[in-house]
């Protein structure tokens, strides 16, 4: 009778767990503070930014999510309405910045900042 | 048996032809920075000196690291050296982990690293701890490599980004297994590329392909007598450049700031970095 209960926390708690992460998954947005989400993109809409941020993709962001952002496997397409609509530039800025290392995302602060929104205003332009 | 150590030396050599990386211009200090998940960056590492009374030495050293979750990197380092007019040796092998405790950026970003050594003869210098000097490395290779060291070394890494800069500080511990007391040592290193946005179009030599920056270190004595005395420092420029293909070229002279060191040291890194290396031996979907 014990032995059941324990297992049947235990089956709880891993149900608990693996929700919690799928919800980290989906959430990376909602941890975006409000003064990051505003951040202004100092090469909004410039076309060489989108050149010199397409260089960059391809050299550090297609190896997972494919040479034209599509995604690849389990690594998510950048053409997906949660980051063309849904998130800011400054989101997608943030999570450039600081990965979601939980989720195999890395972190690209090791590129300079005029590097990221580069990158930034090249996966913008992908909405267009 | 030499023909064995000769080939080992002839495969490094040829390492340095094929291998690539992205990562900063540093040979002692470690930054916060992660290898990317799935990633495997081939490194071969060099140190050529000549200690006071002692025979020229190439110290090299293999490194594959793999980037096991963003959070996570481990690396494999295969050891070897060549002194003139003795001999050219395998000096043995190291394992090491680093891991970031806090998943995201902050100012200051910290990760614990830890490795286990089992060396002889070593003479890569990829840490200077205790009262390591440049007396050590005049020892005749046949008689340091009767001395089979197996050490655990532990690092606290401290690292930041700030407005282009990297900043990175090693406090380094290490400890003899065979009951010696813990050693420490430091090294702390900072970086900058030398253009910070990139440019639209193709370029070899652009500015933002190269880094340059300045990289210090020494030992710290050990539990009988800690401090900067009685003990090696040296301290030097780096440069490096991130070459089309994803090799990366380093180079560093460096020099020795007391009568325990190496006058001069010339350390010179190439590496290769290969993309999703594990999912390369997976079956494509059609």
């Amino acid at each position: 009778m014990r032995r059941n209960l324990y297992l049947q926390v235990f089956v709880l708690s891993m149900a608990l767990f693996v929700q919690a992460g799928r919800s980290a998954d989906v959430g990376w947005l909602a941890k975006v503070p409000a003064r990051d989400r505003e951040r202004a993109n100092p090469y909004h809409g410039q076309t060489e930014a989108v050149a010199a941020g397409r260089r960059i993709f391809l050299d550090h962001c297609a190896q997972c999510h494919g040479d034209d952002a599509q995604g690849k496997g389990k690594k998510p397409s950048l053409r997906s309405p949660r980051v063309q609509e849904e998130a800011t530039e400054g989101d997608v800025h943030w999570l450039l910045y600081n990965g979601n290392m939980g989720k195999g995302m890395p972190s690209w602060a090791k590129l300079p900042d005029q590097q990221l929104w580069q990158v930034v205003t090249y996966v913008k332009s992908l909405h267009e | 048996m030499h023909r064995l150590h000769r080939l080992f030396v002839i495969f490094l050599v040829i390492a340095c032809t094929v291998a690539a990386a992205q990562e900063r211009p540093y040979f002692v200090a470690y930054s916060h920075e992660m290898e990317e998940p799935g990633n495997l960056e081939i490194e071969s590492y060099n140190v050529v000196g000549q200690p006071p009374g002692g025979n020229v030495f190439l110290g090299s050293t293999m490194e594959f690291e793999y980037g096991v979750k963003g959070w996570w990197t481990s690396e494999f380092y295969l050891d070897g050296q060549s002194t003139q007019s003795e001999s050219t040796i395998f000096t043995g092998f190291r394992w090491e982990n680093r891991i970031r405790p806090l998943l995201r950026e902050h100012i200051i970003n910290p990760v614990l690293y830890i490795e286990y050594e089992n060396t002889s003869a070593d003479k890569s210098l990829r840490e200077i701890v205790g009262h390591d000097g440049a007396a050590d490395l005049t020892t005749p290779n046949g008689e340091a490599r009767t001395e089979v060291e197996r050490e655990m070394e532990m690092r606290f890494i401290l690292g930041s980004n700030v407005h282009g800069w990297n900043i990175s500080e090693n406090f380094i511990s290490e400890k003899n297994l065979a009951g010696d007391p813990w050693e420490f040592g430091y090294a702390w290193a900072v970086s900058r590329p030398l253009a910070l946005a990139a440019s639209a179009r193709p370029c070899t030599f652009c500015l933002e392909k190269f880094q340059a920056g300045f990289e210090m270190y020494g030992g710290l004595g050990d539990t009988g007598s800690f401090g900067l005395h009685n003990t090696s420092h040296y301290a030097g420029p780096t440069i490096n450049w991130n070459a089309p293909s994803g090799v990366t070229l380093s180079f560093s002279p460096q020099f020795g700031l007391n009568d325990y060191s190496v006058p001069h040291l010339y350390r010179f890194e190439v590496a290769y970095e290969v993309d999703q290396f594990l999912s390369r031996f997976r079956r494509q979907p059609r």
